[in-house]
């Protein structure tokens, strides 16, 4: 009779996948990067969002890193000023998803070059893209951090290549234009 | 066309790119919202313009503001066109915006079909890549289905950064689409062994994900694994191999034996914490499983144990977090292990974290036994006056019940203890958890008889203190207890020393004060302790203090009658009549002791909380009938229950009439209004009555800590603790009794005994204080066994639950073909583009059609999958199909009871039974190289036909010959040295429940006329006792539409093409279109391959091309829900044809 309500508590069993989501967030609660490995709509989203950054930054300094919320388990960790959040299911291990959010900061500290939040704030859609190369639908894709960042590396050539070939023309094209102007 | 180039670029220098954008947002801090909009605003122009650089970084910036939170959907169009790109930087930049703002509910997703099947196929890997991470998050089913096939292919790409991709996809479209998984997984288990460990590991991630939601399926891997488990050293493949071990230890507990060596050997051995949790956790997974009487695993037990608690002990706050975590699930099956440990575990009581509290309190409700209960709730009773924050304080408080009452107070021996914990506990100030308190008095009370005298002198105390306990009452939880108190001392009142007095303390003009339905329980038990004084004054002539008691009633029971709470008022005002008829009696000289205590005669026995629900249903009752009709105006809400303590205020209950429309409100309050002037007891409901005791907010409110120094001792309450030391003592003392008797019984044993002494107590040597009767909870006879089904039927995992090993479950058999796509290549423009005829309506349509004949028919009837355009001639057929049905009635019946002569019966004449040939494991390997095919048609009079084959029966089907009867104008191209009538072999067979895709070319002369070709396919039906050949007609259609080809146009040149003066004109006018105009070009563009070259507000050109080079333009225009087509083209048949095509596309919708 005064037990939780259950079906509040299982809301959210459809949701799949080992990793659920990620988010970064700031001391000041501001969303950094957010990655959902389960389809949910905007409007939940933004709630789920709302809700954690709010518990996570209740939580003292000295608490254990893991939390338990609605049916999932939530794994947070603080790096300087970026909070990185991440929720998994109940049986999945707290141990190895720290050691996930470690190695993701290893990666952007290796590709920033000693990573700060406006790194991520100005670039972020590196940080996606170094995300998404080193986790694939809420799995580990790549354990050895040196595959990670030379997949990155190559692909921004690529784009580099591109980019530079695009500025060549429009250099170019800019004086013909001021030769007209 | 240069200038608009340069042009471009120059506008181009002037838009703020990402950095800028983010700049600017910081920069704008007061009116951030202001800003954005502005921004929104210049991203819409950009993204109207054709320079693809201009619009990538729109998008990109979209895709940040997306994050803040900003709604983009309306882009999604624009997203599509971006990851259409064939730049690299464009590319990725789409593909990350489809990934962040796209879901399922996104309909342009439909459009990127093709394009992703084209990305998946670049030869740069990076394209790939990143069209695999995109789909990763907004698969959905239909592109999960489409492109099931495309994935499956990249399983073996030459790279394994592409392989590793791929596998790890295939857990999303298997959730997506089912039926792909059976096809794919012989690939995915090849790729356990894969040389290269990412994708290895990949593939082991999937299957293990797949095995931990439907473990009985993958039971045969388990050598396989055990394998991989012996010879990995990567750590994420051993911790994920570890736990599917877990999950299938329960269905085989042989495994279960084997692991526990190897594991144990890893405990022993690793350092990564995390890969020692995991194996701890399985452990003990497994030790659960298997039968818990198995000595020799007690030392696995306590290596378990003994490691866990280095992890509690470690300063690190999250392996002391887990290790308790983990403890708890030992703590189960193995208490005697755990308990040895009590020490460490009280110590976390001590811990500054929060949630490691929490979780020692959970260890704590399993430790407890008879022996250590009072000692472990004396800690938990200190810690609660420590406790800071009344979270905290509640959740202990909740614990120490819990932990008392637990497997119905197994380990309470003194009750007069339990009961005084009770009474302590209400001198918490501010907890919510008064009801709590207040339902195990109750249950205490009603089940220990023995208790009840030491209950009620305690009930009635606590009534006379009430004061102590109602400080503030409008926001104290605690006041429930009153209610319990009240109930009990009436009910039980026989054994109150002084009835009158409690009588008293129960009237106090202070008691009005208390929640309405305290106050209810208040009124109705002065009524039971009325009848009690009055039998104890029985006999007694012209008893003074009968009389007194009537009095006493009579002068405070008013104030009751004026409550505000109806339950209250009817039942004060109930009591004082009777109680005023009772007094006029007495003075009469009437006895009336006996009739009245007759009012409240019988013994209320405590009923089990499911009884209700297990009452069977009478036979020939049918609770869902209405027993009047409902009336129209639907109520929106049921009735809830009531709880015993009513938590809802009468207001509540009647909000669910809310539902009435506001006239009706309006008139019905006029009409209460007057009501309520002209009726003198009418009084105001006062705010105090609506406090609803468990809001949210309650733990905000500050305060007050109770004051240590000074302990809040009510007068004549007793301490628990001195039950301790009674306790304590009591037990030396039956010990030494029983030392006694021994001794005397058995000199000759004196060595165990000593022993014995030394050693701890044993469970059974410990006797209650009090010979306990504990009444069971009463249920009704016949009660139904019911297990309470706790599986979501929403899970998307069931679906997944499909025995890989399993091929041909039963004989009844229905097959059909989709020949749905029409693939046309053409290597003029591009290596390799596809386009492909998606009438995906009309697909849709089939599909459900034929389902609903593959329910209703029998047969394997011919015509049933014949594509033809018009659904009425469908219907037709299959009312045709009823029929026929209807003549066979009895064959079916027969087929459907022994299914042995189902066969026979069930096939048509020209079919003969033919015997086995081949065996079914070659099947699935042969069915996806068939995707390679494709990319060999260098002749522009040719055309790919892929036909997808699904088998909706439960047989096999094999050795299917596909035949088309040629026409003048279309021929299908077989192989050099084949007839011209001679039927291609489909290169695979089908297992139940499979569907492939298979690609055949067809030569096509003139392409201005929609086409219709018939074939047919023979195949072989394989059951379990018998084959037989079975044969299926089809018509293929070859719309007009189907050869065109998506081809990008420049404006300036489209307007040279319009200018020329080659072109025909004809035009198409569609009424009734009510979609956003960029949904009607995107149909367009989808269903009929253009491409839009230019689009001024609601008017757009488009182009596209045919295989043998025809030029097709449109003028879109759109006004009021009409649209007008103008068209021009080379060739007017042709264009006639596909505005034909184009009507119908928006007829359907």
């Amino acid at each position: 009779m005064y037990g939780v309500n259950a079906s509040d508590r299982h809301s959210c069993s459809w949701l799949v996948s080992q990793m659920q989501f990620m988010l970064l967030f700031s001391r000041q609660g501001k969303l950094r990067l957010q990655k959902w490995y389960v389809p949910l709509s905007d409007k939940e989203k933004k709630k789920i969002t709302r809700e954690l950054v709010q518990t996570v930054l209740a939580r003292k300094p000295k608490m254990c890193s893991f939390l338990e919320w609605r049916d999932l388990k939530i794994v947070y960790k603080r790096y300087a000023s970026l909070y990185f959040c991440c929720a998994i299911e109940d049986q999945d291990n707290e141990l190895i998803t720290l050691e996930i959010i470690h190695r993701y900061v290893e990666l952007l500290d290796k590709y920033f070059g000693s990573v700060c939040e406006l790194d991520i704030i100005f670039n972020f859609e590196k940080a996606y893209f170094i995300l998404d190369e080193f986790l694939l639908g809420g799995e580990a894709q790549e354990t050895s951090k040196k595959n990670v960042l030379k997949a990155i590396e190559q692909a921004d050539l690529l784009q580099e290549v591109r980019r530079l070939c695009f500025l060549k023309a429009f250099r170019g094209q800019k004086h013909f234009a001021e030769q007209y102007s | 066309m240069a200038l608009k180039i340069v042009k471009g670029s120059i506008d181009r220098m002037f838009d703020k790119n990402l950095q800028d954008l983010v700049r600017g947002i910081r920069n704008h801090k007061e009116d951030e919202a202001k800003y954005i909009s502005t921004c929104i605003d210049e991203i819409k122009q950009e993204l109207k313009q054709d320079n693809i650089a201009v619009k990538a970084n729109a998008v990109c910036k979209l895709t940040y503001l997306q994050m803040l939170g900003y709604d983009v959907s309306w882009a999604a169009f624009n997203i599509v066109e971006v990851m259409s790109s064939s730049k690299f930087t464009y590319k990725r930049i789409g593909y990350l915006a489809a990934s962040q703002c796209f879901h399922e509910g996104t309909d342009v997703i439909m459009l990127t079909t093709n394009q992703i099947r084209k990305d998946l196929s670049s030869p740069n890997q990076y394209d790939t890549g990143v069209a695999l991470t995109g789909l990763s998050c907004f698969v959905t089913p239909d592109l999960a289905r489409d492109l099931a096939n495309d994935i499956m292919t990249l399983m073996s790409h030459t790279k394994p950064y592409i392989r590793k991709k791929a596998v790890l996809i295939m857990y999303k479209v298997f959730l997506k689409y089912p039926e792909s998984l059976r096809p794919a997984f012989p690939r995915l288990k090849e790729k356990l062994e894969d040389p290269d460990p990412g994708v290895q590991s990949a593939a082991v991630n999937v299957i293990c994900e797949l095995a931990r939601r439907n473990p009985k399926n993958y039971l045969s891997l388990a050598p396989l694994f055990f394998k991989l488990m012996t010879s990995s050293t990567n750590n994420w493949v051993l911790i994920k191999i570890i736990k599917l071990f877990g999950a299938l230890t329960p269905l085989e507990p042989r495994l279960g034996k084997k692991l526990i060596e190897p594991l144990t050997n890893l405990i022993h051995s690793t350092s990564a914490m995390s890969l020692l949790y995991e194996c701890v956790n399985t452990v003990i997974a497994v030790l659960i499983s298997l039968s818990s009487g198995m000595p020799n695993h007690s030392a696995s037990i306590q290596l378990c144990v003994q490691k866990l608690r280095i992890l509690i002990e470690d300063s690190d706050q999250n392996l002391k977090y887990l290790g308790l975590l983990a403890m708890s699930k030992i703590l189960k099956t193995h208490p005697k292990s755990v308990q040895s440990h009590k020490d460490l575990i009280l110590q976390c009581l001590d811990d500054k974290d929060e949630s490691i509290r929490l979780r020692a309190l959970d260890l704590l409700y399993g430790m407890v036994s008879k022996k250590n209960l009072m000692e472990i709730v004396k800690k938990l009773m200190l810690h609660v006056d420590k406790a800071e924050g009344t979270t905290y304080r509640d959740e202990l408080l909740t614990k120490i019940i819990d932990i008392c009452s637990q497997s119905n107070f197994q380990y309470i021996t003194n009750f007069e203890w339990y009961i005084s914990i009770l009474v302590e506990l209400t001198r918490l100030e501010g907890t919510r958890h008064g009801h709590l308190i207040a339902s195990q008095m109750l249950d205490v009370a009603i089940r220990v008889k023995a208790i009840r005298g030491f209950a009620v002198a305690q009930m009635a105390t606590l009534l006379d203190n009430a004061h102590l306990l109602t400080g503030n009452t409008q926001r104290n939880g605690i006041c429930e207890v009153l209610y319990a108190a009240a109930w009990i001392c009436g009910e039980f009142s026989e054994h109150l020393e002084d009835p009158m007095q409690t009588l008293e303390a129960m009237l106090r003009p202070k008691v009005a004060t208390l929640p309405g339905h305290i106050q209810a329980v208040y009124v109705q038990n002065a009524a039971k302790l009325f009848a009690t004084v009055l039998r104890k004054h029985d006999g007694e002539t012209e008893s003074q203090a009968a009389q007194e008691t009537s009095q006493l009633l009579i002068d405070r029971l008013p104030l009751f009658v004026q409550s505000a709470n109806l339950e209250v008022q009817e039942r004060a005002s109930c009591i004082l009549q009777l109680v005023k008829y009772i007094q006029k009696l007495q003075q009469k000289n009437v006895e009336v002791a006996e009739e009245v205590t007759a009012l409240f005669a019988g013994e209320l026995n405590p009923v089990a909380p499911k009884a209700q629900k297990k009452v069977p249903i009478p036979e020939g009752l049918d609770l869902d009938a209405w027993i009047n009709e409902p009336p129209s105006g639907s109520e929106s809400e049921d009735e809830k229950p009531k709880a015993v303590f009513a938590k809802e205020e009468p207001k509540h209950s009647r909000s669910r009439h809310t539902e009435v429309d506001e006239k009706e409100l309006a008139r019905r309050r006029e009409v209460r209004k007057q009501e309520q002037a002209s009726n003198p007891f009418y009084i105001k409901a006062s705010p105090s009555s609506q406090k609803v005791y468990d809001a949210p907010g309650v733990e905000h409110i500050p305060v007050v800590q109770i004051d240590l120094s000074v302990p809040l001792k009510v007068p004549g309450m007793p301490m628990s603790d001195q039950y301790l030391k009674l306790e304590e003592e009591r037990r030396q003392k039956e010990k030494a009794e029983r030392k006694k008797k021994e001794k005397k019984k058995k000199r000759e044993k004196r060595g165990k005994e000593r022993k014995a002494d030394s050693g701890p107590e044993s469970e059974e040597d410990i006797t209650p204080a009090h010979q306990v009767d504990i009444v069971t909870e009463e249920m009704p006879e016949n009660a139904l066994p019911s297990d309470d089904d706790d599986k979501d039927p929403n899970d998307p995992h069931k679906a997944l639950d499909i025995d890989l090993d399993k091929y041909v479950p039963h004989c009844r058999h229905l097959q059909f073909i989709h020949v749905l796509h029409i693939v046309m290549c053409r290597n003029e423009f591009f290596s390799k583009t596809e386009i492909y005829d998606f009438r995906r309506i009309q697909k849709k349509m089939l599909c459900s059609i034929e389902t609903r004949l593959n329910q209703l028919s029998w047969f394997p009837v011919q015509k049933s999958s014949k594509h033809k355009k018009k659904k009425q001639k469908k219907e037709k057929e299959e009312k045709e199909k009823k029929k026929k049905k209807r003549h066979h009635h009895h064959h079916q019946h027969h087929g459907d009871a022994g299914g042995e002569d189902s066969v026979q019966n069930g096939t048509v004449e020209e079919e003969e039974p033919l015997p086995v040939s081949q065996s079914h494991s070659v099947s699935l390997k042969r069915e996806v190289k068939v995707y390679d095919i494709q990319g060999n048609h260098q002749d522009e009079s040719k055309v790919v036909v892929s036909v997808i084959f699904e088998n909706k029966s439960d047989s096999f089907l094999k050795a299917m010959e596909f035949n088309v009867l040629d026409s003048l104008n279309s021929k299908l191209q077989r192989p050099e040295g084949a007839g011209a009538h001679d039927s291609l072999t489909v290169p695979f067979q089908l297992p139940p429940g499979v569907s492939n895709e298979a690609r055949f070319v067809f030569s096509v002369q003139s392409i201005v006329m929609p086409q219709k070709l018939k074939g047919t396919l023979t195949f072989i039906v394989k059951s379990d006792e018998s084959s037989t050949h079975e044969k299926l007609d089809f018509k293929l259609h070859f719309t007009c539409t189907s050869y065109l080809i998506t081809t990008p146009c420049y404006s300036d040149a489209y307007a040279k093409l319009l200018e020329s003066g080659d072109l025909k004109g004809s035009s198409l006018r569609l009424e009734g279109i009510n979609m956003p105009f960029h949904h009607l070009l995107a149909r367009i563009c989808f269903h009929h391959h253009f491409s839009v070259v230019e689009r001024i507000d609601s008017c757009a050109s488009m182009y596209s091309r045919s295989i043998q080079g025809h030029h097709v333009c449109l003028l879109v225009k759109t006004s009021d829900q009409t649209v007008s087509i103008d068209a021009k083209c080379d060739e007017p048949s042709l264009l006639g044809n596909v505005l034909d095509e184009i009507k119908q596309t928006f007829s359907k919708c």
